[in-house]
This record gives structure tokens, C-alpha cells and sequence, in this order.
């Protein structure tokens, strides 16, 4: 992967956006992510019906101009439900790449910056977190501290931090011989000074682009651990929920299997676009190939 | 290579050493008392107290570690407290089941990602390369237990091909235990097949644009000579390294996949015996599924070695 040169400039930033417009997996997966976040925020306010009442007379009701989507086998509306269940996917998928973030990058920057064998005992470390399966060990976590959407965000958090350690170091490294952090260096600048004020803002991009990559991952196992019963809670919708209750009604509901798939199938495109949008526009090599 | 396999060897013991503190460690702090668990609610504290010790319970934290360490190495794994028969009994009878049903998937997810990823690196941005792309796009981002759901409808439900769910067991003959196993098979392979193919194009890409694929075609050597002898294998690296994470995650996909199919594997196992506290299960079978992912990636380094003669006498 290749580095901007030096810091970014305002030129070069609204270089990014002139970049940005023109860039098609950019655009649709931005306005996918956005339409995706709009609805998740919309649904505080307002859903089309109220998601806590049970209207059992209305049950399994197929879509229809009046629930646009149909409902569910207690008789509530399966749109609300998408729109309510947006919120915690996307509450939990971006509580877990913070995670991640928070904890990985400075393992990351402090590998890259000492080298030697803090660098060495981090990195085994690293190898030996990312040899267990992540979903093997989120399914262990969330079922010895109980089943929750908190400790669903824990047990995907955890996973995500030697990713983000991976990247982080990678892209310090690549930065560390160059030029002005040598000047800075003269300059009499600390490691962590470096670090924080030259490092940090040239690997941002990078960090950008897994955080995206992290996110749909983390809306996916989510789901997967909803699915299981191990994430959010009943009776808070959550789109892996909905899946794991139209399995047995598949035969008299099939759109009740569809529609939470299809959402989540959305999303997680959305933010992969989005994410290859952006590392193509930031690392031109790697659009050559695409 | 000596030198390079060794160092991943002992990485590999690493990783087993540190799973087996872990996991212990998180077993360890679960609230209950497996003795009581065992004896029900109605048991005397003095048949308790019994059990506890022919359990070996109240021995120092590390002695009962080095002791289930032990076991775990001349394959005593121990008794299930809920089942009452050697836990490795248990794991004998599912793991016939998930591991048929990783390698099924890999090997499927193999044969179709590669030939998708070369075609489309031959074809780059015309209509076929589009495509594939497109639709790899598209299966990152499927659930792999939402695609076992539109398969258990459309092939069980409607077309009636093979049956929902369930295993018959290997008893009842290849051909009914390996129709049990598709749909599961397919449905952990697609997803991961779309995740192969890119990367396997984008290797592709990087290797056709070095010099000396120009240098090989410039020289009148065929295009498919050029493509499988000298690109292909260049390309491998990155592809094989992507398997090796594969298997981890298909293994891992089982748990999920087979409670889509109420499939008997290691995955209904360990979900059994979470929720009826039975620890001693629960520690065996992830300790034998790291274990598994651990030799695979071992097995992954080797290649590297196999395919990339630099690293027979560099490192």
C-alpha cells in the first residue's frame, strides 16, 4: 500500500471529494449507508406503528399498501421492525469497531514505533488472537456472560482489535523511514509526539477503509449471534432475530424470511462499496486492478 | 525451511497454550457448581461434597489446569457431567459430522472461487469480469445462515431434492449422509467463495502486470502456458492465505449452519453443552476446534514452502 506523500492538504482533500463524486462504488455505497443510518435514526422518533404492541388479530398479514411489508406472527409491523432492528445492528457493529479502534491502533502505533521486542511479543499476540475462530469465541462469550446485545458488542469488540492493531502497525511502518518524520525527529519530537501529530493522520485513510470493512463484518456477526438467541434481546427486533422466527413459518410467510435478509444483504453491500470507494480513491494503484 | 517450519511450529504450540490458559481461565470464573449441577437440586451436601472430590474440584486452580492439560495430550478428555460417558466419545460421534461439512464447503468454495477469479482477471472490465464481480459483491454480504434458509425453501421446501435437515449418520450409507450435508455444504461455501474470488482475481491482476509475464508472452509462450505455469502460481500466496483463514471460519460457520439443519456436529454439541453448563464438554470441543484451525494453518506455512521455492532456503 502506498502513503500520500506527506500530510493531506486542503487541496488534496477537496481533491478527495471532486475524487468521491466520480468514484461509483463511493457513491452507491454512501447513499446506501446513508438511507441505512437515516432509517435507524428516523425510527426514535417515528415508525409506522408502535414495535412493543402486540396485535395478535393482525398477525402474518401479507405485505399490503397498509403494512408495506406485512407482520409479523404477533401481529406487528415488519417495517418498524427493520427500522427499530436497524438501530441495534448498527449500534452494535459500530460500538465493536470502536472497540477495536480504541484498543488496537495505539497497540498498533506502539509496535510500529518500538520496534524490536515489544514489537515481536505484540504481534505473536496478535497471531495468536486471530488463529481462534471469532465466532467461535463471541458465541463462548456472550453465553458465559449471559446473552446480550452489550456483551455481543464486547465479544465482537474483542475480535476486531488485533485487525486494527494489523493495520495500524502495517501503515505506521510505511511512514516511520520517511523523511519528515525524520525532520520531526530532529526537531526534538518525542516518539509519541510523532505518533499522535504525524503517524496518526497519514495511516487515517487506512484505518478508515478496515473500519468500514470491520463494520459490515460486525453487522453480520450480529446478526449471527441474534440469529443463535446470543445478541439482542426479545422483545427489542433485531433483523437476526426476525430470521431465526420466520424459519418455522417459512411455508405460510416466506416474506417474513426475506425481508430481514435482504436488509441486512443491504447494508452489509453498502458499507463493503463505501469501504472500496474509499481505498480506491485514496491508494490509485489499487484501482488499476479493480 | 527447517528454521521457518519450526518457528511456525512452535507458534502454532503458542497458540494452542495460550487458547488452553484462556479458555480455562473464562470456564473457570462461570458461575455454578458443576458437582451440584451433576447430583440436581435435590442432592445431599454430603453427596455433593463427594462428588467434588472424585471430581478433583476443590484441588489449587493450577493443579486441576495441569491436570485437564494432561488429559487433553493422552486424549482423556474427561466425562461430560450431563451425558455421563467419555466426553471423547461425544466428540468422536459429532466430529464426523462438522468436519465433513467444513472440508465439503472449502472444497467446494476452492473449486468454484479460482476458476471465477482467474476468468475474471483474464477478462478485466469487460462484461464477464463485471459480473462475477457484481455478483461476488454480493456474496460478501450474504448471511451464510439467511442463504441456508432461501436453500432449505427453495430445494427442500418446493422442490423437494433433499431433505431440510436432519443426518441420517454415516451408518445409512454415503449417499443419504452426503444429500444431508449439501445444502449445509453449499450454503457455508457460497459467501466464502465470493471472499476467494476477489482476492484470487486481484492476485492474478498483480502478478499479470510484472515484467516478466510480459517477458514470457513477448517470447511466443502461449497465453494458457503463461496463465497456469507462471501467473497462477505466483499468485497462490495470497490465495492460500486466504484459505488457511477460511477453514477457521467455515469450522466456525458450522455452529451456526447446523442449527439451521439441526445437524448432530460439533456446533449443536457445544450449544448443548453451554447451555446446560456442562463445562468440561464445552472446554474439549473448543480447545480440539482451535486445535484443528491451528494444524490447518500449519499445514497452509507448509505449502507456502511448497509453492514459493524462496522460502525452502531463505528463512
Amino acid at each position: 500500500m502506498t502513503m500520500p506523500a506527506a500530510e493531506p492538504t486542503n487541496s488534496q482533500e477537496a481533491g478527495f471529494v471532486a475524487q468521491a463524486l466520480r468514484n461509483r462504488s463511493f457513491l452507491i455505497g454512501f447513499v446506501i449507508t446513508v438511507f441505512i443510518a437515516g432509517m435507524a435514526l428516523l425510527s426514535f422518533f417515528w415508525t409506522p406503528y408502535d414495535v412493543t404492541k402486540l396485535i395478535v388479530a393482525d398477525r402474518m398479514l401479507p405485505p399490503s399498501a397498509t403494512h408495506l411489508f406485512g407482520t409479523d406472527q404477533f401481529g406487528r409491523d415488519v417495517l418498524s421492525m427493520i427500522m427499530v432492528g436497524a438501530r441495534s445492528s448498527i449500534a452494535v457493529a459500530l460500538v465493536a469497531v470502536g472497540i477495536g479502534m480504541g484498543l488496537g491502533v495505539p497497540l498498533g502505533c506502539w509496535a510500529a514505533a518500538r520496534g524490536g521486542i515489544v514489537d515481536d511479543l505484540l504481534m505473536r499476540f496478535n497471531d495468536v488472537v486471530f488463529a481462534f475462530p471469532a465466532l467461535l469465541s463471541a458465541i463462548i462469550i456472550t453465553a458465559i456472560l449471559g446473552p446480550s446485545a452489550t456483551n455481543a458488542v464486547i465479544a465482537i469488540g474483542i475480535f476486531n482489535i488485533p485487525v486494527f492493531a494489523r493495520v495500524a502497525r502495517a501503515g505506521a511502518l510505511a511512514i516511520w523511514p520517511r523523511e519528515f518524520i525524520l525532520a520531526a525527529r530532529a526537531a526534538g519530537k518525542n516518539r509519541t509526539q510523532i505518533t499522535v501529530e504525524h503517524i496518526l493522520p497519514n495511516i487515517a485513510n487506512l484505518l478508515l477503509v478496515q473500519g468500514t470493512i470491520q463494520f459490515a463484518l460486525g453487522i453480520l456477526a450480529e446478526a449471527g449471534l441474534s440469529y443463535v438467541g446470543l445478541g439482542v434481546q426479545p422483545p427489542m427486533p433485531s433483523w437476526g432475530r426476525m430470521l431465526f422466527d420466520a424459519q418455522t413459518r417459512m411455508m405460510v410467510a416466506p416474506y417474513l424470511a426475506l425481508i430481514p435478509g435482504f436488509a441486512i444483504v443491504f447494508t452489509v453491500l453498502g458499507l463493503n462499496l463505501l469501504g472500496d470507494g474509499i481505498s480506491d480513491i485514496i491508494d490509485p494503484k489499487l484501482r488499476r486492478q479493480r | 525451511m527447517t528454521a521457518y517450519l519450526l518457528k511456525r511450529l512452535l507458534i502454532g504450540i503458542a497458540t494452542l497454550a495460550v487458547a488452553s490458559i484462556v479458555v480455562f481461565s473464562m470456564l473457570e470464573i462461570v458461575p455454578g457448581d458443576p458437582a451440584r449441577l451433576m447430583l440436581g437440586m435435590n442432592a445431599t451436601p454430603d453427596a455433593v461434597q463427594a462428588l467434588r472430590d472424585q471430581m478433583g474440584l476443590d484441588q489449587p486452580v493450577i493443579v486441576r489446569y495441569f491436570e485437564w492439560i494432561g488429559g487433553l495430550l493422552t486424549l482423556d478428555f474427561g466425562k461430560s457431567y450431563t451425558y455421563s460417558v467419555p466426553v471423547l466419545d461425544l466428540v468422536t460421534e459429532r466430529v464426523v459430522v462438522s468436519l465433513p461439512l467444513a472440508l465439503i464447503a472449502l472444497a467446494l468454495s476452492t473449486l468454484i472461487a479460482i476458476p471465477v477469479g482467474i476468468f475474471s482477471a483474464e477478462r478485466r472490465g469487460r462484461a464477464a469480469d463485471t459480473i462475477s464481480m457484481g455478483a461476488a459483491q454480493i456474496g460478501v454480504a450474504v448471511p451464510n445462515f439467511w442463504f441456508a434458509l432461501l436453500l432449505i425453501y427453495i430445494f427442500a421446501v418446493w422442490l423437494r431434492l433433499v431433505p431440510a435437515g436432519g443426518f441420517p449418520g454415516w451408518s445409512a450409507g454415503i449417499w443419504p449422509a452426503l444429500k444431508a450435508l449439501i445444502l449445509p455444504a453449499i450454503a457455508l461455501a457460497l459467501p466464502q467463495a465470493a471472499i476467494l474470488a476477489r482476492v484470487t482475481r486481484s492476485a492474478m491482476l498483480e502478478v499479470l502486470g510484472e515484467d516478466y509475464i510480459r517477458t514470457a508472452r513477448a517470447k511466443g509462450m502461449p497465453r494458457r502456458t503463461v496463465l497456469w505455469r507462471h501467473a497462477l502460481r505466483n499468485a497462490m500466496i495470497p490465495v492460500l492465505t486466504i484459505l488457511g483463514l477460511q477453514f477457521a471460519f467455515l469450522l466456525a460457520g458450522t455452529i451456526i449452519i447446523e442449527n439451521v439443519f439441526y445437524l448432530p456436529g460439533l456446533g449443536r454439541l457445544i450449544f448443548q453443552a453451554i447451555t446446560q453448563r456442562d463445562l468440561i464438554v464445552v472446554e474439549s470441543v473448543v480447545m480440539l476446534l482451535v486445535a484443528m484451525v491451528v494444524v490447518v494453518n500449519l499445514l497452509v506455512d507448509l505449502s507456502y514452502a511448497i509453492v514459493d521455492p524462496r522460502l525452502r532456503t531463505n528463512r
